[in-house]
């Protein structure tokens, strides 16, 4: 496996999905596409852990647990994130992040 | 041997990459929930690929198990009636798409080029086949390296349940019933005459 893919390819499929996961969270109206986005970058940033703890350090199990820690966090994010939605969408009867402005100046 | 390895990466990646471009640029946003479903399968495929198996499992289950199908209840609870456009307009949209290009370009690609990575050859130093830890290791870590921060990830996890719980709670006095299929159809049956005449001959 290590010596049939060089570690650069992994990690430039990793920064390809982090910056689509990028673009989906700027761009997007929707909070829920937002949130989308986020979530491909959390797992762009898995992939990276993985695969320099597969590639440098496959004997020790930091890099692993570290990945399982950030899934945890990512799934604590997504419910609240997705319940703050809803709260926000029982206000204004929206999901468009451009119409929730009242904080605006 | 390694051809084989290097197609199904190919393979994995073309998956990856398109379901994300997918998720980003569809126009209906349970389109682009299930694309992030496939997405996720990819990388979880990928994992696979990296001999993570445990996180391989993991992955499915958290995430096309759990996160996927919370963001599709998201999407029936906030569905929005009028048919808006997804993406931002104009110069918001060149912005975002110039600054995540040149991201990847000008900055992550030359920086992962071009960095000595210093990979370990895959051989120990006597022939030995390499050692790639398990489930069984990750286990004893988290109960002995790493048992601290395992309960604080629970508690963690408790407090965003509740929080969760606590933020999208509604009052039963300002509970908006929520209509059946079949209420709606009445409504709408009674509506119609009034705005628009009906076709003849129905």
């Amino acid at each position: 496996m290590t010596n049939a893919i060089p570690l650069e390819a992994v990690l430039v499929v990793a920064a390809a999905l982090f910056c689509i996961g990028l673009f989906g969270a700027l761009s997007r109206r929707n909070l829920v596409g937002v949130l989308m986005g986020v979530e491909l970058m959390l797992n762009a940033v898995n992939i990276n852990l993985v695969a320099i703890w597969r590639y440098l350090e496959p004997g020790f199990i930091t890099g692993q647990t570290f990945a399982i820690f950030v899934i945890t966090v990512a799934a604590a994010e997504a419910a609240v994130g997705l319940a703050m939605i809803i709260a926000v969408y029982r206000g204004w009867l929206t999901v468009n992040a451009d119409k929730v402005d009242s904080l605006k100046g | 041997m390694p051809t084989v390895i290097q197609i199904v990466f190919g393979l994995i990646s073309a998956l990856i990459i398109g379901a994300a471009m997918m998720v980003v640029l569809a126009r209906n946003v349970i389109h682009a929930a299930l694309w992030l479903i496939a997405c996720f399968f990819g990388v979880g495929a990928l994992y696979l690929l990296l001999e993570a198996e445990f996180l391989a499992v993991v992955q499915v289950l958290i995430y096309v198990g759990a996160i996927s199908i919370l963001i599709l209840f998201a999407i029936m609870l906030t569905r929005e009636l009028e048919g808006a456009r997804q993406l931002a307009r104009g110069w918001r949209l060149w912005l975002g798409g110039a600054i995540c290009a040149l991201l990847f370009a000008g900055v992550l690609v030359p920086t992962l080029a071009g960095h000595p990575w210093n990979v370990p050859p895959p051989l120990g130093p006597a022939g030995t086949p390499e050692v790639v830890i398990g489930a069984a290791d990750l286990g004893r870590g988290f109960v002995f390296q790493y048992l601290l921060q395992f309960q604080v990830a629970g508690v963690l996890l408790t407090v965003a349940l509740i929080g969760a719980i606590v933020i999208a709670y509604e009052e039963r006095g300002r509970r908006r019933r929520v209509l059946t299929l079949a209420e709606e159809h009445e409504l709408r049956k009674r509506q119609e005459p009034a705005t628009a005449e009906p076709p003849a001959g129905d």
